[in-house]
């Protein structure tokens, strides 16, 4: 017995501890709302563009000193993470950086996120955020899909968005931001193609379903197109966050022949750029530019553009224009596209693209979307 | 008698006074991460103790805390049976799966039978996890802890593979399991959260988990079994040549080890979660049990005190990110404890030593002046009279 009081009176000084180290922010609600709005406004400042956004910070000042809740009159955004966390390299990064970007460009807005440890805290951090009124909440991902229409339901006054999911298109708060990947996998696909001496290429796939199918489905359609007669070594990962898995699959790849591999697979990813360099071999990445990752061996990436569509449905809220419903970002309106790094793409190569990204913006042309029109898709 | 329950007492203080120093050493440290980012100290732990200290956020801790509780329970549990239950996390994963498989398949059956059932399933299947370990430890001597951490793998596919079967996937886009009937959530009625201002996943489940407490504190202090079990913790040897099955109290410690696991596994599942997700990477309950044990000094009670505490960081601390700070100090706070505890221990035996020399030391004195003894006790029978 006296074990328990002492481990839940070592609690309470832990608290205790914590509390002091809480105690040099006043107790009352309203002063601490005060000093934190100049401090989050600061921190972009200094990581991005120091002189532009220095004249808001003292415009901001006064007014914080002046009025006794500044936050109302910011508009509130707030960003879930799926289990990838912020800073995957991947979707949920573009998000984020895109908001920030926003952020920095105009401080009316205050954007935050929360990361989501396991599939039950889709509905915590949704929480949290309709708990401290924010404006808008954007989960990204399609694993969110049904937190979000739980919270969406319950909430019908909040405003929500969400990426890569369509299923609650039909609810007047949730705005779903849909990304026509097959159509940036299918030019990226063409490259490949193209660029293939052993008429080998490969593709790892983070998972099996619908969404993630339809990159598979563009890519080796754009394969195929660009070299009828290649093969193409296809592998699920099961997995967006394995990197030494990625790692083994691309190797494996290697040794069978392959000498350009695209990866859909987030973090497993990065593995599979990793072996591509070690072996000297083309590599393609996904969701962002990724020629960062290795600047000599990253061909090309397909672009989503998911930070741009991050900042529209924000600008909306400010605007007073949001609305539910379903939002298509695709090659037309610049929502998906080859990264802007284009260097190692060789001429007649890059002319190829462009001429059938003509063709699909122009509706000459239609990335198939289902397997049975992709035989050779062989993940299920 | 009453000298030596003093020092009981004296070691008991210490080891509290070490866990307690573990605990602050961990927050400095955090906070020297944090002054080091450039990240206020008092926003972060501030934001800390703001979030848990409301009706809603210690709900949400008891709610987080639930699982944390039963996998710490289940891991002090082998501490006190000397096996290293290292497989508790494959152990949650099947538990929590076969209540879910069985909350989806049996969903009609009433509220009343339907609960218990999923508790039963998952208990089963965390047992029978632990029980195959057992069984390749006690027949081919192989490494328990080895084969649990490979069991833990096993466990994580087998999850995925079931969560992907026609009939349980999610017949939506999510890349998880249907959501299990109404019938089989432990959930708190919609009106009490509403009127109490609670968590939306507030449930009933910690009852569980104290009853479990309860239960572990009767077995391991109360029978014959605990006796058994301990003893073939400190020597099996000894244990084996007093006439105690060895191999029979291992598999016992380890059923009862899975089976609680598998019950933070049904709990989680039937309270919070509502359904499991395709994974992705190992979510970590079991780990996080065994910090709980560690914590709370593999008693039942003290896993009590330590998982609400680890429930509390880990709500807490997914909130730290609304003021600029990392969700991963957490996970520095938490490692630095573990490793200050393990220091402690280590602290602890060295005092112990010195101690009982000490006392060696005293007992050569009092019989070097046989003299005075004689004279201590008549004083002493004085003051009892």
């Amino acid at each position: 017995m006296k074990k328990i009081l002492a481990l839940t009176l070592s609690i309470c000084l832990v608290l205790g501890l914590a509390a002091c180290g809480g105690g040099s922010t006043p107790t009352t609600t309203a002063a601490p709302e005060t000093t934190k709005a100049p401090e989050t406004t600061k921190a972009p400042e200094t990581t991005k563009a120091p002189e532009t956004t220095k004249a808001p910070e003292t415009t901001k000042a006064p007014e914080t000193t002046v009025a006794p809740a500044p936050t109302s009159d910011k508009i509130k955004i707030g960003m879930v993470t799926d289990v990838g966390g912020v800073n995957d390299k991947s979707f949920n990064q573009t998000s984020w950086e895109g908001l920030q970007a926003l952020q920095a460009e105009d401080p009316t807005f205050e954007v935050k996120y929360l990361e989501s440890k396991t599939d039950a805290d889709y509905q915590t951090n949704i929480n949290t955020f309709i708990d401290d009124g924010y404006d808008l909440i954007i989960c990204v991902g399609y694993m969110l899909a049904d937190a979000t229409k739980e919270a969406a339901t319950a909430n019908p006054d909040q405003k929500f968005a969400i990426i890569d999911d369509a299923t609650c298109a039909d609810l007047p708060n949730v705005a779903c931001l849909m990304f026509a990947q097959e159509e940036a996998s299918y030019l990226v696909g063409l490259v490949a193609g193209s660029v293939t001496k052993s008429k080998t290429v490969g593709y790892v796939q983070g998972m099996v379903s619908d969404t993630m199918n339809l990159f598979g489905i563009g890519y080796i359609t754009g394969v195929l197109e660009a070299c009828p007669d290649a093969k193409v070594l296809q592998y699920n990962a099961n997995a967006f966050g394995d990197i030494p898995g990625g790692q083994t699959a691309a190797k494996d790849m290697i040794t069978k022949g392959a000498d350009v591999i695209y990866h859909a697979a987030g973090g497993t990813g990065i593995g599979v750029i990793n072996a591509c360099a070690e072996e000297g071999i083309w590599a393609i990445g996904v969701d962002t530019d990724q020629a960062s990752l290795s600047p000599e061996h990253v061909i090309t990436s397909a672009m989503k553009r998911v930070d741009v569509a991050a900042q529209d449905i924000s600008k909306a809220v400010k605007a007073g224009t949001y609305k539910g419903g379903e939002y298509k970002y695709d090659l037309s309106n610049g929502g998906v596209d080859l990264a802007p790094t284009r260097t190692h793409i060789p001429e007649d190569v890059l002319k190829l693209v462009e001429e059938k990204k003509a063709d699909i913006i122009a509706g000459k042309y239609k990335v198939p979307t289902t397997v049975a029109d992709c035989p050779a898709f062989e993940l299920k | 008698m009453k000298q030596k329950r003093s020092v009981v007492e004296i070691i008991s203080t210490m080891r509290f006074l070490h866990i307690l120093l573990a605990i602050l050493i961990g927050f400095l440290i955090g906070a020297g991460f944090l002054a080091i980012m450039g990240i206020s100290v008092g926003d972060a732990y501030g934001k800390l103790l703001d979030s848990v200290t409301t009706v809603k956020g210690l709900s949400y801790v008891v709610v987080y805390a639930t699982p944390y509780i039963l996998t710490g329970l289940s891991v002090a549990f082998s501490f006190k049976t000397g096996v290293f239950n290292i497989g508790a996390e494959g152990q949650f994963v099947v538990g929590s799966m076969a209540a879910a498989v069985t909350g989806i398949l049996l969903g009609n059956l009433p509220k009343p039978l339907l609960i218990p059932l999923c508790f039963l399933a998952a208990m089963l299947a965390g047992a029978v996890w632990g029980i195959i370990v057992g069984f390749l430890k006690t027949k081919w001597g192989i490494n328990e802890v080895l084969a649990m951490i490979m069991f833990n793998w096993i466990a994580f596919y087998l999850s995925n593979y079931i969560a992907g079967l026609p009939g349980i996937k999610n017949t939506g886009t999510a890349e998880a399991t249907q959501t299990i009937s109404e019938n089989a959530r432990t959930l708190l009625s919609k009106s009490t959260i509403a009127d109490l201002g609670l968590a939306p996943t507030a449930n009933w489940g910690i009852l569980m988990a104290l009853g479990a407490m309860l239960l572990v504190w009767f077995i391991i202090d109360k029978t014959t079994l605990g006796y058994e079990l301990k003893a073939v913790g400190s020597n099996k040897f000894a244990a084996e040549y007093g006439g105690i099955g060895v191999n029979k109290s291992i598999l016992t410690a380890l059923a009862i080890s899975g089976a609680l696991a598998g019950l933070g596994g049904a709990l989680q599942v039937m309270g919070m979660g509502g359904r499991i997700s395709i994974f992705s990477s190992q979510e970590g309950f079991g780990f996080g049990g065994i910090v709980v044990a560690l914590i709370g000094c593999s008693n039942p009670f003290g896993a009590l005190a330590a998982g609400l505490f680890y429930g509390a960081l880990t709500y807490g601390g997914s909130k730290l990110n609304l003021v600029g700070a990392p969700t991963q100090l957490i996970s520095v706070i938490i490692g630095t404890v573990v490793f200050f505890i393990a220091i402690s221990v280590v602290l602890e035996r060295l005092g112990g030593g010195l101690r009982a020399r000490k006392n060696v030391i005293n007992r050569e004195d009092a019989e070097k002046a046989p003299a005075g003894g004689p004279q201590k006790e008549s004083s002493k029978e004085g003051d009892a009279q």
